[in-house]
């Protein structure tokens, strides 16, 4: 093993609770890292390819995959010379449901050029093709490519965050219009359906309307787990339990842990103290095979340079433990971790995900910061949520939920 | 437009059929009462259909889309089978699980826009190894378009023109990109070679589209195009566009009618005489013997159309409740409530004369001695696509379709899932084998192959690819 815990290095808790989640799209998070790759340029684009990286993240001991989305190249001027194409993310997701068999898969799906109705649909879908394992980290596009491909206006600002309010509680509700058990099949009334159990969610958000119900039954976990960007929406939405976990962003790896803070500060500030987990953002630059991270990252900016509003760290394995060590653990016994977990945009994803898998995940594990992987469980088992019953079920079934919700919190919590 | 160099000018039958499979999730064709039911959403179910569907050489897995859950006198309907996943998520699982059969998703015209559903596509098509298809229908009602942003747009009249442009603009993004476009290897200068890739823009009456598409093209080229329309419209969209034709006429006259018309049209539109498939839609009732198909017959159809559901059929025609009538009895002597019906039950109860259509039923059960359920079943048994008999009966029978060229292959509706396949192919397959009208072997590794299609000729190269698609000249040509 290449590293020894530091003496100083924050307490590991007794039992885990980390979650890792690795955003594998494409040849890596690196703009020119698809020459840096092992694999031809066009791989990226085939089924084999998907199914190899799907697998070596699971055997690595990640919890959960992100799949981006949104277009490589803008529509305006000539295409730049790094500019990829990739699969799109929900599908890469639905690929990946029957090959692999504990990770979470987690697609970036857009909200505001995108029909909520489809959204919500072929997340459900998502949901059982992986038995329970999906999420939906919800984006809200700024791209004006995206705008102009549907024909419509580029939207910024205010507008941005209803939209993907809006499209969150579309899909929410939708995916509750079906209670559990609405399917009966009802042999001496000849009723495959209740249509008590069935509802029309009549959204009306002012920018569109959606009637309902949906098309496909419950998910399998209910609810799906929805991710989203910390900043996207607004802490009162937010404290409403728009979101099940934030994505938070710092300048640099340093910064990080008092931006989790932060970000934890305001969101109590608004009642959501119990709130959405926090996962820290961070881009990874490894050494490998002899070659220092920095004359890595130099080599490969020197084609297109890297840019992205997350920390990055360089360096070696040894000292990624550490930073992930301090991020996940908590500070002292009954105290709450800085992050519930921390998402990693390797830069190569071949040579990167080679190191972390070999030396960092191993040595995570063994000092007690992740939460045990590789259990056939849901998304929301892994995030520590209890499966809620639908907004429209009859107040008994909603409490009966409630109470086993807070049974598993406690649980949980021990 | 895209055609063959050397369109055949004279239909030559293939002598081979081919199957395919049409997983429903929606209708009272597929039995839920049965203890060998099985879920209708769980994944399972679909792998189990899909994998058997290889086993035994099948072209083609299909689902279908219906964008608004079904209503029966304004609520959910609640008799038959409903509810089913997104169809290119569940394909897209599919893909990892299977190699060979084609994957065929039922896509709307109205409630998409035509970058994002032609690049979800092209996906599909990609993630499967060159193995997806485009089902293309359109929906015009409001009721539907209650889900979506944009809400009930486009006029009845209007919907093949809507949809040819739609399509057509799908085939110009599906074009974009110049084969070898992208870099053989890491060592290259750039990812994708400099104006390898073109963009897009059209303006129609409904949407406008400025893309650059964002992927190239797959091991089949593009996407495979099923339709279904059968009104004259229908039949000349699908002679323009089409690949396969997911009809409704499987017997064998009117199948050899049915070819006739679309080989003239095929022709009329440019294209080679083979180049349009046919496939419809079946069901398949098959035993050891005949008497033994007879039975499983009977005892499909009364699990198909029990009590409630004659009731409720006869219900959506007449506007209101007949609860009170026995449907063992004869069909109710009260009038419809309304002149015509709704499409919140689905397409095949759209727009009856429903005054008109209760007369005649009335006379027809009557002359017939038929009570509700008998009639109804009747109906809805689409009896016209059974294919019930013992395994040697009906693979003679559609032996004949090879020979004669009256269809390329069926589309088969399992009534029970998901078991309906295994008599199919454990007992029919190997039948139609021995008489040499079914494949041994998959043909390769893509739909277009194993359909027996050409690859798309290039785009002609003098044409304007950016070039408007103006619905409203789309509509003079049609109609000249």
């Amino acid at each position: 093993m290449s590293s020894t815990p530091d003496s100083s290095s924050p307490r590991p808790s007794a039992r885990g609770r980390g979650l890792l989640i690795l955003e594998l799209d494409g040849a890596g998070g690196h703009p020119a890292a698809w020459r840096a790759a092992r694999t031809a340029p066009a791989a990226v684009l085939t089924p084999g390819r998907l199914r190899e990286v799907v697998l070596a993240v699971e055997s690595a001991g990640f919890h959960a995959a992100t799949f981006s989305d949104s277009p490589l190249a803008d529509d305006d001027g000539e295409r730049p010379a790094d500019a990829a194409a990739r699969l799109n993310a929900l599908q890469r997701a639905a690929f990946a449901g029957p090959v692999t068999r504990s990770i979470a898969l987690i697609p970036e799906v857009d909200t505001v050029y995108t029909e909520p109705f489809h959204i919500s649909t072929q997340l459900a879908s998502l949901d059982y093709v992986s038995g329970g394992r999906a999420g939906w980290l919800v984006a809200a596009s700024t791209s004006s490519a995206d705008a102009a491909a549907v024909g419509r206006e580029p939207v910024s600002g205010g507008r941005l965050a209803q939209e993907a309010t809006d499209a969150i509680e579309v899909g929410r509700r939708l995916w509750d219009s079906w209670e559990d058990d609405a399917v009966i099949r009802d042999v001496p009334t000849g009723r495959y359906l209740d249509v008590q159990k069935l509802h029309y969610i009549d959204f009306d958000g002012g920018n569109y309307s959606v009637k309902g119900p949906s098309i496909i039954p419950r998910p399998l976990q209910g609810q799906l787990p929805v991710l989203a960007p910390a900043g996207l929406l607004a802490p009162e939405v937010l404290a409403a339990g728009a979101v099940d976990a934030l994505l938070v962003s710092a300048p640099t790896p340093e910064l990080l842990a008092a931006e989790l803070k932060e970000t934890r500060k305001a969101l109590a500030a608004f009642g959501a103290a119990g709130g959405p987990a926090l996962i820290a953002e961070l881009d990874v630059v490894l050494d490998s095979r002899g070659q220092g991270a920095a004359a890595r990252l130099a080599a490969l900016d020197a084609h297109t340079p890297w840019e992205s509003p997350r920390a990055r760290f360089l360096g070696s394995a040894a000292e990624l433990i550490e930073l992930l060590t301090g991020l996940l653990s908590s500070p002292a016994a009954g105290e709450r971790a800085a992050a519930e977990g921390i998402r990693l945009h390797p830069a190569v994803l071949d040579t990167d995900l080679e190191e972390l898998s070999r030396l960092v995940l191993p040595e995570l594990r063994r000092r007690g910061v992740l939460a045990p992987a590789g259990r056939d469980g849901t998304f929301r088992e892994q995030l520590g949520l209890a499966r809620p019953a639908s907004c429209y079920a009859p107040a008994a079934a909603r409490a009966a939920a409630a109470s086993a919700a807070s049974a598993a919190t406690v649980n949980a919590g021990n | 437009m895209t055609h063959t160099t050397n369109p055949d000018r004279a239909f030559t039958p293939s002598g081979q059929l081919r199957l395919g499979v049409f997983f429903q999730s929606v209708n009272s064709g597929t039995i839920w009462k049965s203890a060998d039911s099985g879920s209708q959403t769980d994944f399972e179910s679909f792998l189990r259909i899909a994998q058997t569907a290889e086993r035994g050489l099948f072209s083609a897995f299909f689902l279908g889309e219906g964008l608004r859950l079904r209503e029966h006198l304004g609520r959910p309907h609640a008799l038959d089978v409903a509810g089913r996943p997104d169809a290119q998520t569940a394909l897209a699982a599919l893909a990892a699980v299977t190699t060979h059969i084609g994957l065929v998703a039922t896509q709307n015209t109205t409630y998409n826009d035509p970058a994002d559903l032609a690049h979800r596509l092209s996906s599909l098509d990609l993630i499967s190894g060159g193995r997806a298809a485009w089902n293309i229908v359109t929906t015009d009602n409001a009721w539907t378009g209650a889900n979506f942003r944009r809400g009930g747009y486009l006029d009845h009249a209007d919907r093949y023109v809507h949809a040819e442009a739609f399509v057509e603009t799908a085939k110009r993004i599906w074009d974009a990109w110049d084969d070898g476009a992208i870099a053989p290897s890491a060592s290259a200068d750039r990812w994708a070679a400099p104006g390898a890739v073109r963009r897009v823009r059209h303006t129609g009456q409904h949407y406008a589209v400025d893309v650059t598409p964002r992927l190239p093209r797959s091991a089949q080229y593009r996407p495979v195009l099923f339709q279904a329309g059968d009104s004259p419209d229908g039949r000349d969209f699908a002679a323009r566009q089409a690949d396969v034709i997911f009809s409704a006429h499987p017997q064998l006259e009117d199948a050899l009618q049915f070819r006739s018309d679309i080989v003239d049209r095929t022709l009329k539109a440019g294209r080679g005489a083979n180049d349009v498939k046919i496939m419809p839609a079946s069901e398949f009732i098959l035993g050891a013997t005949p008497r033994e198909a007879l039975e499983k017959k009977a005892w499909v159809r009364e699990l198909q159309i029990g009590p409630q559901q004659a009731i409720a059929y006869l219900e959506q025609f007449w506007g209101r409740e007949l609860q009170g009538f026995d449907p063992d009895g004869p069909l109710p002597e009260i009038d419809p409530v309304v002149e015509e019906t709704s499409e919140t039950r689905g397409s095949g109860f759209h727009g009856a004369k429903a005054r008109q259509l209760a007369d005649q039923w009335r006379a027809e059960a009557k002359d017939k001695g038929l009570s509700i359920r008998q009639f109804v079943s009747a109906r809805t048994s689409r009896g016209d696509s059974t294919f019930t008999g013992s395994y040697a009966e009906v693979s003679d029978r559609l032996g004949e379709y090879a020979r004669t060229g009256a269809v390329d292959g069926f589309n088969i509706s399992p009534w029970l899932i998901p078991s309906g396949l295994d008599d199919i192919v454990n007992h029919l397959v190997p039948a139609l084998q021995e008489r040499g009208v079914y494949p041994a072997e998959y043909a390769g590794t893509t739909l277009r192959e194993n359909l027996g299609l050409a690859t798309p000729a290039r785009p002609d190269a003098t044409a304007d690819p950016a070039g408007p698609v103006d619905p409203a000249s789309r509509a003079a040509t049609a109609r000249a």
